[in-house]
């Protein structure tokens, strides 16, 4: 399975254009440690923390349905958007080739 | 001033078993945490959720495995000092340690084990501008002492556990209790979320949903909250205002001790002991880091092991000592207490 490339916008905003399997189950957040960008992952990836929280930057990519989870999670995050995610719920499939996000503030 | 052999920063999973292979080697522990309960990560963001790779438990709840260490450990009456933050450590003329808490209270040392995870927790603030003039005015993060609010107006803004515990919790403390949030859903245990229901069909808690605190007024001390609902923006008078909006863990002031630290974490010798730059402080568990460094629990059990024995040598340099293993020796427990192995009968068969 090929590799996708996805573009992260960090705090200070740079821009990492990062490659990243399909195949080993992981997520954005898992991803964003991976390439040691500044994401706590504090809980795990079990949407119980909004750590990952991310604004999506690409309208042309389809992401997965948000969880009742997620969704409860963002409703008591800081520094929410319309398109806030959390990177744990967010796996690493050939359809996120291209998608673009920025991390979003720390809290 | 309390004293013990080793001084444990941290009570969560690591933090707990290092009390039991100290016991093993007759080493008393006391222990410091942020939160007001042991447990660490465990207890406060995930009791409830399975831990697949704690060897030997194919599947464990998060806080059923802090439960069985607080069992395990229960023989050795580890010491606690609970809600409060480890702030200062100071080392002594005679190789010992003092640290001094956010509270005042005192422990000293020869030996002092970071086990803190990824940091103490501290209370996430909402944005609001003016509320750290409020702090303790009215503005409190954690509810620490529930009679303060007695015969009081209280107004609890958030969506989870433990907004909808605590609006629960003062419905019989205190004279009106006010539960904000952003959404019409909250997230909780299914009978919290159907008594706040009940709770506000019968008049005793005011429900403003969807909305949030966007200001704070009042003269030296929080007088009305500022409420935005549906974009309308009014004021609701109260006498605290408590926002719950969960923990995130901070490295705090351990960062300014004088130990090397690595991207949020403390550089120790994996080599060895797990010790840090200074000696006689270990760093163990998942605020470590070390090449090839894991972040499991499993990992830091091993790391608690390494250290006790370390600790023991650095305790006791002239003491000759060889680890035992417990189904051999069994567990002598400080309360008097012992556990062993059945003996074999040794009796002929006729």
């Amino acid at each position: 399975m090929a590799d996708v490339t996805i573009k992260i916008k960090d705090r200070e905003g740079v821009v990492h254009e990062v490659e990243a399997p399909t195949d080993m189950a992981m997520n954005l957040m898992e991803v964003c440690k991976a390439y040691e960008l500044p994401v706590e992952g504090t809980c795990g990836g079990m949407a119980m923390c909004a750590s990952c929280q991310c604004y999506i930057l690409s309208n042309d990519v389809q992401l997965p349905e948000m969880s009742d989870d997620e969704d409860a999670m963002l409703a008591e995050a800081f520094y929410v958007q319309d398109n806030s995610r959390l990177g744990c719920q967010i796996p690493i499939t050939e359809d996120l080739d291209g998608l673009e996000v920025e991390l979003a503030p720390e809290s | 001033m309390i004293k013990t052999d080793i001084l444990i920063i941290g009570a969560g999973p690591t933090g707990l078993f290092a009390v039991f292979e100290a016991g093993l080697l007759k080493l008393k522990c006391h222990l410091i945490d942020a939160l007001p309960q042991p447990g660490g990560q465990c207890a406060e963001i995930y009791p409830k959720k399975p831990i697949y790779d704690i060897p030997g438990f194919p599947e464990v709840l998060a806080g059923d495995l802090v439960d069985n260490l607080m069992e395990q450990i229960k023989p050795f009456e580890p010491g606690f000092t609970l809600g409060e933050r480890a702030d200062t450590i100071e080392k002594q003329e005679d190789g010992t340690f003092i640290v001094t808490t956010n509270r005042g209270t005192k422990h000293q040392a020869p030996v002092v084990a970071i086990a803190g995870g990824l940091g103490s927790f501290e209370p996430r603030k909402p944005l609001i501008d003016n509320i750290t003039d409020y702090e303790d005015k009215g503005v409190e993060y954690i509810i620490r002492d529930p009679e303060i609010y007695r015969n009081k107006r209280v107004l609890i803004a958030g969506g989870g556990d433990s907004a909808l515990d605590w609006s629960i919790f003062l419905t019989d403390i205190a004279s009106e209790v006010t539960l904000v949030h952003r959404r019409n859903e909250f997230r909780g245990a299914l009978d919290s979320v159907e008594k706040v229901q009940e709770l506000k069909k019968l008049g005793k808690i005011n429900l403003i949903t969807p909305a949030e605190i966007v200001g704070l007024k009042g003269d030296g001390k929080i007088e009305a909250v500022v409420v935005k609902k549906e974009g309308e923006e009014f004021e609701k008078e109260t006498d605290h205002f408590i926002p719950l909006f969960g923990l995130s863990p901070k490295l705090g002031p351990i960062a300014d001790w004088g130990l090397e630290i690595e991207k949020n974490a403390i550089k120790v010798d994996n080599a060895l002991d797990y010790q840090t730059n200074i000696p006689g402080i270990y760093a163990i568990g998942d605020i470590n880091t070390y090449p090839g460094k894991l972040k499991l629990i499993l990992c830091g059990f091993h790391e608690a092991t390494l250290m006790c024995q370390s600790a023991y040598q650095r305790i006791f340099p002239d003491k000759r000592y060889v680890m035992k293993y417990t189904t051999v020796s069994g567990i002598d427990g400080f309360d008097g207490s012992r556990k062993e192995a059945e003996k074999a009968v040794v009796k002929a068969i006729e």
